[in-house]
């Protein structure tokens, strides 16, 4: 395994930054040796993209913190605006450079940004040093103004200081290139944790109260359990954190000791099973676990999110809901053969329904206009309705339950269009 | 009309006490979450209210309330309509909390608040900045004035965000609100609430499952509409202390209405609320419609012109009849003494009520259990029945009692132990011999019980014997005694009992559960004018369309407009004229046709018999008139222009229904 080495930071520093960024050495000795020297300057901009939870951001923190570089950390989800953006970089950057400037920043605009950028680096104490801004989930840029992305890409030529923008993200990056063309940065790409990174990470925060290797036992029982469902890296360690008590419970009740792991693995290996159709599909809440483990109850008197489908229906909102949902997978011609009283071939009609439905039911819903609706709600109807306004603010109230979605937003008077977005079991349950 | 006031009151505040059940445990959950919030989880309360979007106002009103009131200060409202985009979602979030913030202490920061409210920065850090300064002064100030509010509230309370209707936030929305609030938890202790009418499916639909992870969510179910319906029900209905009543095709409508229609209790109030508007401005008598206290005043208070009222009223007039001459006379010409009868009888009224409650709840314990539910299971089914008519004479009611001569005894037992405690809560003095009887029967009951175990060991030694026997024909026929012999024996103790009592409940329903409709005086309290309520509730505005430009005359009410029915008026105003002709065209309407049939029925009138070269050429004035109405049926959305055909225009509505 390759030691951190760089002769610009301390020996100490390194090595402390080793044990802190576990399976990621090559990935950082690499931007160490992009970003030198502090007072050299380095790549203007560098961009990093790996799946979720591969630990881009944490290592870009640990980094940066840990050897101490002057750097700015934005996440983009946040500041979902270019102005609040671009503000939050000039505030972070006035607190990290010590001048307390009260003042509020305004700034609206990028030439803006760049004057008063260069205004805040001018008054700092380490004026050569380099400047990092990072910009996670850099994704979000796409959406902002057209020339946030490009500029930021250029900042060092663009501020002419010492500057290196980074940009994390979880995609590509041939899905941000504007299409009028950029500075290209370079891209790093983050790989995903093997079983046995994975392993070797959850293992290394273990409670005091219990040994190193009697938690990296337990670990190494959850990733069989969940390693194939389930890679993420921060969902396994609340499933670890979760059902640690449970795997403990032999051993503080003194059934077993700490190195029976047959034992221990016979009385949470079923648990795991449980939690994993539960837990992991949040089906019930974390909280409602711990409860269910305190108490040793069985989750079948807990009821998960979806066992609860079954939704009540006014009267007749459940027949506009059955002619929407037959208006919609039905088309036109059969209608006068499905809800007319005397069609006369109901051999035919029968194999034609079976048929179409099939193939229907693959395209997904159609939309119909509202007068075909209500036609279809009459022949399903037993007694007569009257088309009051109650029907009419039903059908609106559908469509906010988005049981229904209107479907193309022009003229009112035209005739509204919906669609039926419900499936068929629904329906079904509906019919009864 | 001051009754009225306070009977509203009276409802909401029976609507807040039956939310606030729902929510006490919903309190506890919330002060447990705050507590454990290691997994940088947001801890979110799915709550699952049914359709009855109408309703929902009011519930996270009072929900808000509550929480104010016990938990945190601070509280925010979303709903989807607001929030566009995250920016809006923001906006409105802090501008709710800040000001939530000035009601709590607006003593000096006042107009420091207002003035940055203007330009303060939208953003997460802001609120977390404001959300430290504002919990650390409660800190700092509290020994002086806040004692009390924040020993109700601790130290660092919860933001509580309540989204109202979550099916209709757009879902990038809630993504990045969750995703930001995730990175913040720590900093700011935040619950979400969801507002779910459909099913918490709809979690899962919403949000892809890195976002869902993020939230610790359990679900709380709202009580269902219907059972929310049937405590109003017996709470305001079912109760002698409102002098109001509904009469049996009113409640009908109005069931129908919330059961076919919206499941909205809040319409329900609303056309209840109408009722006793309606009821209280078209019956001159319901003055007399008040609290049992105040009845003797008021009946005293009543003019000539009043009682002349009284006298004409349908029951009381079958009541006269009734009486014996002198009487008669008396009361049809003697003011006074009409109103001291007419304060017995509405004593005699108020008496019923409560009578007839009571019975009825009893009645409804015998038929809710009985297989298929003759009678309804619910009692507004029942008490629907018995307003309608007789009940007694219906098939429903031979069928139940019927089935109730079958019932098992312990069913019987159990039942007859409800009836005997729904009838001692009743305040009613007269049942105080049903009371007896009934604990006559259950004692008889127990009687019974003793005798069947003595039975059981008659049988058993009986069967024993059997068991000696070994001949086949002695075997066979004491198996034939035994059977016969069983048969008598229950017919004569159990059934017998089970007749007895089944009997005595009929005999109860018949002396008090007579319909309203024949008491005296029922119309003072009974609000019966179904057709009207129906009109003011069911709009329909398609046949009001249709009436309005086929039969002007329905709302015009000018005598020239009365048409006779097929032919096309002249007199009728040009709408009405181009709307009656656009009627007998198909899909597309040529205009040039359309303004010839136009031009022939104004001119019908206005000259009779001129010559054809005029008729040729359409009078330009005609021709405008033409026209505005063609425009004025596109507004209303009959018509449209084609693209098929330049000087057509398409039908939109497949004549009006």
């Amino acid at each position: 395994m390759p030691n951190l080495e760089h002769p610009a930071y301390p020996a100490a520093d390194l090595l402390h930054l080793e044990s802190l960024v576990p399976c990621r050495e090559s990935q950082v000795s690499m931007l160490l040796s992009i970003f030198g020297e502090r007072q050299q300057f380095s790549f203007p901009s560098i961009f990093i993209y790996g799946h979720t939870s591969s630990g881009k951001t944490y290592v870009m923190k640990t980094i940066l913190t840990t050897l101490q570089l002057p750097h700015v950390f934005v996440n983009c989800v946040e500041y979902f605006t270019s102005r609040l953006l671009l503000e939050e970089i000039l505030i972070q950057l006035q607190s990290c450079s010590g001048t307390e400037q009260t003042s509020p920043v305004h700034c609206d605009t990028l030439n803006d940004f760049v004057r008063l950028f260069k205004q805040a680096l001018t008054g700092r104490e380490l004026p050569d040093q380099t400047l990092y801004i990072v910009l996670d989930r850099a994704e979000q840029l796409r959406e902002m103004e057209a020339n946030i992305l490009p500029a930021f890409l250029r900042l060092q030529e663009l501020t002419d200081r010492n500057v290196t923008v980074i940009l994390l993200s979880e995609i590509v990056w041939e899905l941000f290139r504007p299409n009028i063309g950029c500075f290209e940065p370079f891209t790093m790409y983050f790989p995903d944790y093997s079983i046995g990174h994975l392993q070797k990470i959850l293992s290394q925060n273990h409670p005091p109260e219990y040994s190193a290797d009697f938690y990296s036992a337990y670990i190494n029982i959850l990733l069989g359990v969940f390693y194939m469902v389930c890679r993420d890296l921060k969902e396994l360690r609340h499933l670890a954190a979760l059902n640690f008590a449970k795997y403990c419970e032999p051993v503080v009740r003194g059934e077993a000791n700490e190195r029976d792991t047959r034992k221990l693995w016979k009385n949470i290996e079923p648990h795991l099973k449980k939690a994993m159709q539960t837990v992991y599909l949040r089906e019930i809440s974390s909280s409602q676990w711990e409860h269910l483990q305190h108490d040793g109850g069985e989750p079948g008197q807990l009821k998960g999110l979806s066992a609860h489908t079954h939704v009540e229906l006014p009267y007749y909102s459940k027949f506009l809901l059955i002619a929407a949902y037959l208006a919609s997978y039905n088309p036109v011609r059969t209608d006068k053969r499905f809800f007319l009283k005397h069609h006369g071939k109901i051999r035919k009609t029968n194999f034609m329904k079976k048929h179409e439905k099939t193939s229907n039911h693959l395209l997904g819903p159609k939309p119909f206009p509202l007068d075909r609706l209500l036609a279809i709600l009459y022949s399903i109807v037993d007694n007569r309705v009257a088309p009051t306004a109650n029907i009419f603010s039903q059908i609106t109230s559908l469509v906010t339950l988005q049981l229904l979605s209107m479907v193309g937003q022009n003229d009112q008077l035209d005739g509204p269009r919906y669609k039926c977005t419900v499936s068929l079991d629904f329906i079904r349950a509906i019919a009864r | 009309q001051q009754i009225q006031e306070d009977l509203n009151k009276q409802l909401l505040d029976n609507l807040v006490s039956f939310m606030s059940r729902t929510y006490s445990d919903f309190q506890e959950k919330t002060t447990e979450w705050t507590c454990r919030m290691k997994f940088r989880e947001i801890p979110t309360a799915a709550l699952v209210l049914g359709v009855n979007v109408t309703d929902h106002d009011l519930t996270f009103r009072g929900l808000s309330d509550v929480l104010q009131d016990n938990i945190t200060p601070y509280v925010a409202l979303l709903e989807a309509k607001d929030c566009p985009g995250i920016k809006n979602l923001m906006q409105k979030l802090m501008g709710q909390l800040m000001n939530c913030d000035i009601d709590v202490d607006s003593l000096e920061d006042e107009d420091c608040v207002q003035v940055s409210q203007n330009k303060i920065r939208c953003s997460m850090p802001s609120l977390i900045s404001w959300y430290e300064s504002v919990t650390k002064k409660t800190d700092s100030e509290t020994p002086s004035k806040k004692r009390n509010s924040s020993s109700k509230h601790w130290q660092s309370p919860p933001v509580v965000v309540i989204f109202k209707d979550m099916e209709s936030f757009s879902t990038k929305v809630l993504q990045d609100f969750i995703v930001i609030s995730s990175q913040h938890i720590h900093e700011l202790p935040l619950v979400l609430i969801f507002g779910i009418a459909t099913s918490p499916m709809i979690i899962h639909r919403l949000l892809p499952h890195s976002v869902s992870s993020l939230l610790c969510i359990e679900l709380f179910q709202s009580l269902s509409c219907k059972e929310h319906l049937s405590t109003i029900i017996d709470k305001l209905l079912l109760t002698s202390q409102f002098p109001f009543k509904l009469g049996a095709k009113v409640l009908q409508v109005l069931f129908n209405i919330f059961l076919y229609h919206d499941f909205s209790v809040q319409n329900f109030i609303k056309g209840f609320q109408l009722c006793v508007v309606e009821h209280f401005y078209s019956q001159p008598l319901s003055v007399l419609c008040c609290h049992l206290g105040d009845t003797k005043k008021r009946v005293y208070s009543l003019s000539h012109d009043q009682c002349e009222n009284i006298r004409r009223l349908p029951s009381f007039r079958r009541y006269v009849e009734k009486q014996e001459s002198g009487k008669q006379v008396a009361l049809l010409t003697n003011d006074s003494f009409l109103k001291e009868e007419t304060e017995k009888l509405l004593e005699d009224l108020h008496v019923y009520h409560e009578n007839y409650v009571s019975i009825l709840r009893c009645l409804h314990v015998f038929t809710s259990s009985l297989p298929k539910y003759p009678l309804g299971k619910q009692i507004r089914e029942l008490h629907c029945a018995c307003l309608e008519n007789q009940v007694w004479e219906t098939e429903e009611y031979e069928s139940s009692l019927q089935l109730a001569r079958m019932l098992n005894k312990t069913d019987l037992v159990t039942m007859l132990q409800q009836c005997v405690e729904i009838l001692m809560l009743s305040s009613g003095k007269e049942f105080d011999k049903t009371v007896e009887k009934l604990k006559e029967f259950l004692t008889q009951f127990q009687n019974l019980e003793a005798e069947a175990s003595q039975e059981r060991d008659v049988s058993v030694s009986s069967q024993k014997e059997l068991q000696k026997k070994t001949d086949l024909y002695h075997l066979q026929k004491t198996l034939l005694e035994l059977k016969e012999s069983r048969r008598s024996k229950k017919l004569t103790k159990f059934e017998m009992l089970r007749f007895d009592v089944v009997d005595y409940i009929d005999k109860l329903v018949r002396k008090y559960l007579v319909p309203a409709d024949h008491r005296t005086l029922h119309e003072i309290v009974y609000f019966n004018a179904a057709s009207v309520l129906r009109g003011h509730l069911n709009a329909a505005p398609r046949t009001a369309l249709h009436t309005a430009l086929n039969n002007p005359h329905w709302y015009l009410k000018n005598q020239a407009l009365k048409c006779d029915g097929g032919g096309i008026s002249n007199k009728a105003p040009d709408i009405c004229i181009v709307y009656k002709l656009h009627l007998e065209c198909g899909r597309l309407i040529n205009l040039v046709d359309w303004l010839e049939a136009f031009s022939t029925v104004v001119m019908a009138a206005e000259e009779p018999n001129a010559d054809a070269a005029s008729l040729d050429q359409v009078d330009d004035i005609i021709h405008a008139r033409f026209i505005r109405a063609v425009s004025e049926l596109e507004l209303l959305g009959f018509i449209k222009p084609s693209k098929q055909k330049t000087d057509h225009v398409a039908r939109l509505t497949w004549g009006g229904c």
